[in-house]
């Protein structure tokens, strides 16, 4: 069928909502994977069928869950080529929940980095944050993972390989975690060029490589945080998210702990685009599909306060690539409303006009066909959304 | 045969029902039942144990005859009433509290 599919990650399981172009109505599938934690849910642009899901756990750690049908069925990769799909109990064979530091020669001396009394900790992991598959192969994803480091499968996701030169580049022993855990949160691929790769992490900043992730170098002059010791260190900054538009891939945008910034120069040098703003903090940040200086954020009150200022649920757009913005109300609440919007839970698709969708720790998923102008609920009561991603179906 | 109880989010991802039965060869023990469930079942490796230590995950507990053996060394023999099979070993997952 032609028309969208968003893909939602929740606190308590992943749904599937699919409407048809005009995004009015909509089918609400779920939930997938009851009860476990679903922090990403992201399909393959090469193949819209291809989707991959992180399922983690604080009890039973993590899973890594695909479906080669956009999400009818689903199944653990992790089989050698040619093996059987099942043991001969019947039972399926999949195993691909191993995400192991690398520990080679390259990678052993960078098995610590700062921990909150200022000593130094071991890397351990905890679970996927995001998952990237790549523009063009649906069996290659990124996946950026808590302790910060970024792994790739090539396999479709039966086996993962850290690209170990991102924790291997020098400052790793400086990251540190915030309270959220030290996350690898947001992969961007430059659509023109796959081989340059840019990640942001919590609490130690962006960081670029142009080699298909083996070398990296922070990208983080211009950022000024005032809650670490020098506001203007090479690394320590909390970003929560950063966003490009296809089209411009030196372009890039972020919203940090405080301030929304932006670089064009592929973050050599970063300016703050803040502007008229009523609080600059928050976690989303994306880009208009079709209009590269059209972004979207969602102001938080504070990193004290994780909820929108004054009971009132405002996305604030720019077209003129910040500075300044206006605030879209139209069908979002703007009484008592106190829910916050996570870091990957904001998306455009790609129909004319643009749509917009975020997800909200109340359980809301609202949907916008007009480019932000008018806003509307897609469903209300799931459980917290960690992560919304949408596709446009041939 | 030994009778192992899985916590309901296992069961679902191993996709089985009730009780999981296995065979051990030898002097069963905690480390050779894991390896045993783990090889029936691969999609449980790394959900009871991690991948590299092979360390039980904090948060999952042991069970058996009344006795918490979470903290047994893993080639602790498991006591005769689990490998007989008249007694259930217990996978459990720690109440989140609240």
């Amino acid at each position: 069928m032609s028309g969208v599919r968003v893909l939602v990650g929740t606190r308590k399981g992943a749904f599937i909502l699919t409407s048809d172009n005009a995004r009015k109505k909509w089918n609400v599938n779920g939930p997938h994977f009851a009860g476990w934690e679903i922090y990403h849910v992201k399909g393959s642009p090469a193949d819209p069928n291809r989707i991959y899901v992180s399922q983690t756990s604080g009890w039973f750690g993590q899973i890594i869950q695909r479906s080669d049908d956009g999400g009818k069925t689903w199944f653990q990769p992790g089989l050698k080529p040619g093996e059987p799909t099942t043991n001969p109990q019947g039972m399926p064979m999949g195993e691909s929940n191993r995400f192991k530091y690398d520990t080679s020669p390259s990678g052993k001396p960078l098995t610590t980095h700062q921990w909150y009394d200022g000593t130094q900790h071991p890397w351990e992991f905890k679970r996927v944050w995001h998952l990237e598959p790549s523009p063009n192969d649906p069996n290659t994803v990124y996946a950026g993972v808590e302790d910060a480091a970024i792994f790739r499968t090539t396999d479709g996701g039966a086996s993962w390989q850290e690209l170990a030169g991102l924790r291997g580049h020098g400052t790793g022993p400086q990251w540190a975690p915030g309270a959220g855990g030290m996350g690898l949160h947001t992969i961007l691929i430059d659509p023109n060029n796959p081989k340059r790769i840019f990640v942001a992490i919590s609490s130690a900043g962006a960081f670029r490589s142009e080699d298909g992730g083996q070398n990296w170098r922070p990208i983080n002059k211009g950022l000024k945080s005032e809650y670490i010791p020098d506001p203007n260190a090479e690394v320590g900054h909390c970003v929560h998210r950063i966003a490009m538009h296809p089209s411009r891939p030196n372009t890039l945008f972020m919203q940090k702990h405080w301030d929304v910034l932006r670089t064009d120069d592929s973050g050599d040098s970063w300016h703050e685009v803040s502007g008229n703003l009523p609080t600059d903090f928050g976690f989303v940040i994306d880009v208009h599909a079709h209009e590269p200086e059209t972004i979207y954020v969602v102001p938080i009150k504070s990193d004290s306060e994780h909820y929108p200022m004054d009971g009132k649920l405002r996305v604030y757009r720019s077209r003129t690539g910040g500075t300044q913005w206006e605030a879209l109300t139209n069908g979002l609440p703007q009484s008592d409303c106190y829910v916050n919007v996570l870091r990957d839970a904001m998306c455009v698709d790609t129909l004319t006009p643009c749509g917009v969708y975020f997800g909200t720790t109340g359980g809301q998923v609202y949907a916008s066909s007009d480019a932000g102008d008018s806003w509307a609920p897609i469903v209300r009561d799931l459980p917290a959304v960690l992560s919304v991603e949408v596709q446009k179906l041939p | 045969m030994i009778r192992v109880v899985l916590p309901y989010h296992l069961r679902t991802l191993a996709r089985v029902d009730g009780e999981v039965q296995l065979a051990v060869e030898g002097a069963p023990s905690l480390r050779s039942l894991l390896d045993a469930l783990e090889e029936r079942y691969p999609m449980l490796r790394g959900t009871i144990r991690d991948h590299g230590t092979l360390n039980r995950r904090p948060f999952l507990r042991y069970f058996a005859c009344a006795e918490d053996l979470s903290l047994e060394p893993p080639d602790s023999l498991l006591p005769a009433a689990v490998t007989s099979g008249a007694e259930p070993f217990l996978i459990v997952g720690s109440i989140a509290g609240g």
